[in-house]
């Protein structure tokens, strides 16, 4: 009985200090990856250094790896040896890492800090839990500036996403993401397509050639870019007259560099960004960024976040929270893409959809593309 | 002389015979040269002959279909390929995802197998999600028959058929196989955990399963067989083995651990096993006689899929098969990187030919300072060069900006120079000129400026003294310029990406999409594959037309 009783006691001792890990256990280092320029700094100043001041002997580097961030986390899994901690992704992206077995699956009540009044994460995130193994961060969106002083005179200025393909009102260049996604529902969308019709339209042969008709229409007038720099670039030079990009990259173009730039919401396409935990993390690696992870994604920190940058946090808890630029001095919630003045209409993108039709509609769009 | 007259082999001085002691001393000799090539070789090995092979591997492995879906596979080679298949295969495949399901590989089979066709990735990740909810109702109705189908121990009791029962080794070393196969790993030791022979016997099905199950908690989960309730494939497995008249007349004859709520399973009403219902209901696309085709066409391990789809083509029912007009991308993709790469060679000839020949000729002080003009770029980022083309060439950019100003350009109509083949071929024409003119320029170094003038000497005019004595001279350093420049372009990726637009872009920036985007990566190293063949015909057609002897990097 003694001897039960003795074993039963050391078990409970292993279970406890099994749940709850020490500082001793967690690693000392981490490697964060992210996208670079200023929405890495907005991570770094919002999550990283109020972490590193309450942890003291910590250190964290970041990698501006995340635009090859699958391929890499692939090469790195085959070669054995995982040199990442915590990995900044966008949903689709992440999705894909928890299909190929690459990211780890959370537990998102359990891992995650609840709101302040006690809604649990899982709730508080809502419907943005795409995956079982993303911790969304933001929402950010695809939608397209235009130069002011391009509008023709005694023109209203383009406010529908369909001024896009009126080259007859608003003559002049486009810059367009060089990908199928968006792009086509867009192009549906102009051409006559209802939104709740424009998936069931895209997943037949003839919805696709309309798609691509539509965009023929502007083909000659767009240019395409790969990197979100791009359009910013083009438009400030007046290289184009809109173009699409991420909101964020637009707001600094207008808000910062002065640019005589203005947003045009109408079908943004939301989109979501936030973070994964790579498999197969060795215990104290895993231990420590869990740790982290848990800080960096609660109620004021993704709040904090949008001090520094025109993204809108992913928790509804935060959105009340969010104040005015650290710098700029100006309220922010104008300026994010979930304000309900700028979100009257958007476009909801399909990742399920995309998971399984991206690689043939690539490969359509590509070679219409190339012709 | 006659002294030396024994017949033995020849000596050295030490007593060795001299063939061997020379041999000693030449392997000494070879064995010192090799070990001083022996960091390069060890490179060139590990940075550029191992990922080569492993390319060329890449391009048609497809293992991951027979390894995950081994009995599925085995199934489906009966199946005529014009209706769904038949219950017996949607067996094996749910057996076969619930394993895959719980190594998590069944989403990575899906997205290989979306590569091929569209739809796939969903159909099994979501059917992945369904696995367990199919099963858990045999789980259900077994517990009900008898509790014990609910613990841990009853079922390891039963399935090992007790202490001291004789057991059935392979079948449990067949399925610690097929989870290597299925891990991709190598694991030794033992589970804890032997099928009972009489069990694997009686209810094979059952055996089976459960052996899966053991090996995947020993070894993955790292776990206590004895210690975790069974998977709930297990309790379908069951279900399957008491359909079976027989397997009921055989447990009247047993009488091992658990034979009497087996004999009372079998006597009750179970629900009726239908897993081709379930998998269709869970996901109506499993209905696709066409999805049901690209898992057999690509269960084989080795693949030419890759290599067809790289060359525009697909494999059908019918056979292989052109692609639909409007997938048709990498025939011009690849006849236009040869086609710019070649109007990028000729370009540099036209360009560095005349300042080779100034550099060549000039007196030395001349001839540094043009040299270090041609360097300059050279250390200059190719990033940097070739952003500046953009803002040479955009039509708001510095020459559109002077043809204007100048009034050759009306306003409304700039030239458009950038984002199509012109723009490519101008930035890359102008990237790759120092790979020509350097062999060129040495080469025409070496040419005695005498020749010429005993030309003129002899009677010929400028032009016959340069085209029929110097510039014969010459070509050793074209040739070489030209196979630098040609094999550089066709392989080029930065640049065409940043000024290509739609028109300018290579085969190489589809190569980079599929490994960094589409994650399609024997596709990718199909297309590589290509590109490194096409490069070699053509030194070998270089080699045939002009010699490669007549290459000349310099002196």
């Amino acid at each position: 009985m003694n001897l039960t009783k003795a074993l039963l006691a050391t078990t409970a001792l292993t279970v406890a200090a099994g749940t709850a890990v020490t500082a001793q256990d967690m690693a000392n280092s981490m490697t964060l990856v992210s996208w670079g320029g200023s929405y890495q700094v907005s991570q770094d100043k919002a999550y990283l250094q109020p972490y590193l001041a309450n942890n003291p002997g910590v250190s964290a580097t970041w990698d501006e790896s995340s635009a090859e961030a699958v391929a890499k986390l692939r090469a790195m899994n085959e070669a054995g040896n995982v040199t990442w901690d915590l990995v900044d992704v966008v949903a689709s992206d992440a999705m894909r890492l928890c299909d190929e077995g690459l990211a780890m699956e959370l537990d998102h009540d359990k891992d995650l800090a609840a709101a302040p009044d006690g809604t649990s994460a899982s709730e508080d995130f809502g419907d943005l839990l795409v995956s079982d193994c993303f911790v969304p961060q933001i929402v950010y969106s695809t939608t397209f500036g235009y130069r002011t002083d391009m509008v023709p005179a005694g023109t209203e200025p383009p406010s529908s996403i369909c001024d896009v393909f009126d080259l007859a009102k608003y003559p002049g260049k486009r810059s367009l993401q060089k990908r199928p996604i968006d792009n086509m529902e867009w192009a549906l969308y102009c051409d006559g397509v209802a939104k709740e019709d424009i998936y069931p339209t895209l997943s037949t042969e003839e919805g696709v050639n309309r798609a691509l008709a539509k965009l023929g229409t502007i083909k000659d007038q767009v240019v395409w870019w790969s990197a979100g720099a791009e359009t910013p670039q083009l438009l400030a030079d007046g290289e184009v007259f809109m173009g699409s990009t991420y909101n964020g990259r637009l707001f600094s173009a207008i808000a910062e560099q002065k640019q005589p730039i203005a947003m045009m919401w109408d079908m943004q396409s939301f989109d979501l960004d936030g973070w994964i935990v790579p498999a197969g993390l060795p215990a104290d690696r895993l231990a420590r960024v869990m740790d982290f992870l848990r800080f960096a994604t609660d109620t004021q920190r993704l709040a904090d976040q949008a001090a520094y940058i025109s993204y809108g946090p992913a928790r509804a808890s935060s959105a009340p929270l969010v104040g005015k630029h650290a710098e700029l001095g100006i309220e922010m919630a104008p300026h994010m893409p979930t304000d309900p003045a700028n979100a009257a209409n958007t476009h909801i993108y399909d990742y399920e959809w995309w998971a399984d039709n991206r690689d043939d509609l690539d490969a359509k769009f590509q070679a219409w593309l190339a012709q | 002389m006659s002294d030396t007259t024994h017949t033995g082999p020849v000596l050295a001085a030490d007593g060795t015979p001299l063939k061997r002691s020379l041999r000693r001393a030449l392997r000494a000799q070879k064995m010192r040269a090799l070990a001083l090539i022996a960091p390069l070789l060890i490179f060139v090995l590990v940075a550029f002959i191992a990922p080569i092979a492993d390319m060329l591997f890449r391009s048609v492995e497809n293992q991951i279909v027979g390894n995950t879906l081994p009995m599925t596979v085995e199934e489906l080679r009966d199946w005529d390929a014009t209706d769904t298949p038949d219950e017996q295969v949607f067996r094996a495949l749910f057996f076969d995802l619930f394993l895959a399901a719980e190594a998590k590989e069944h989403t990575k089979l899906g997205s290989r197998l979306n590569y091929e066709q569209s739809g796939i990735s969903s159909l099994f990740r979501t059917t992945g999600r369904d696995v367990d909810k199919i099963g858990k109702v045999f789980e259900k109705a077994l517990k009900e028959i008898d509790p014990g189908f609910g613990e841990a121990q009853f079922w390891y009791d039963m399935m090992s058929g007790g202490a001291g029962a004789e057991s059935n080794e392979r079948l449990m070393s067949n399925q610690i196989g097929r989870l290597e196969q299925l891990e991709v790993s190598s694991f030794s030791g033992d589970t804890g955990f032997m099928p009972g022979a009489a069990m694997s016997e009686i209810l094979p099905n059952t055996a089976r399963a459960y052996s899966a199950f053991a090996a995947f908690t020993h070894f993955v989960d790292a776990d206590v067989v004895a210690e975790k309730k069974p998977w709930e494939a297990v309790h379908a497995a069951l279900a399957i083995d008491l359909e079976d008249p027989a397997t009921a007349t055989a447990l009247a004859g047993y009488d091992g651990p658990g034979a009497d709520a087996l004999r009372r399973a079998a006597a009750a009403d179970l629900p009726p096993v239908g897993m081709k219902a379930a998998l269709i209901a869970s996901n109506k696309d499993w209905q696709r006689v066409d999805f049901w085709q690209v898992i057999r066409t690509y269960s084989p391990p080795y693949t030419t899929g890759y290599f067809l789809n790289a060359v525009d083509m697909e494999k059908t029912p019918q056979g292989i098969a052109l692609r639909s007009a409007d997938e048709r991308i990498y025939g011009i993709l690849f006849k236009r990187t040869m086609f710019m790469s070649l109007v990028i060679t000729i370009s540099c000839i036209l360009l560095g030919y005349p300042v080779a020949w100034l550099m060549a000729n000039l007196p030395a002080r001349k001839a540094n300072l043009l040299m270090i003009l041609v360097l300059l770029p050279f250390w200059t980022s190719l990033l940097v060069r070739t952003s500046a083309w953009k803002v040479m060439l955009q039509q708001q950019g510095v020459i559109n900006d002077v043809l204007v100003w100048l009034g050759l350009v009306a306003d409304e109509n700039r030239l458009i120079m950038i984002n199509n083949q012109f723009g490519t071929i101008v930035a890359m024409t102008h990237i790759l000129l120092p790979f020509m003119i350097l062999p060129m320029y040495s080469v025409m170094q070496t040419i005695p400026p005498s020749y010429l003038r005993a030309a003129k000497s002899l009677g010929a005019n400028n032009w016959t003294a340069f085209w029929r004595v110097y510039f014969p001279q010459s070509v050793p350093g074209i040739g070489a310029g030209s196979i630098l420049v040609f094999i550089l372009a066709i392989g080029y990726y930065i640049t065409p990406e940043i000024v290509g637009g739609t028109t300018g872009t290579f085969i190489s920036n589809r190569i980079a999409y599929h490994i960094s985007t589409s994650l399609n990566w024997g596709l990718a190293a199909a297309l590589g594959t290509i590109l490194l063949a096409a490069v070699l015909i053509l030194y070998w057609a270089y080699d045939r037309i002009v010699g490669i002897d007549n290459v000349k990097l310099g002196g």
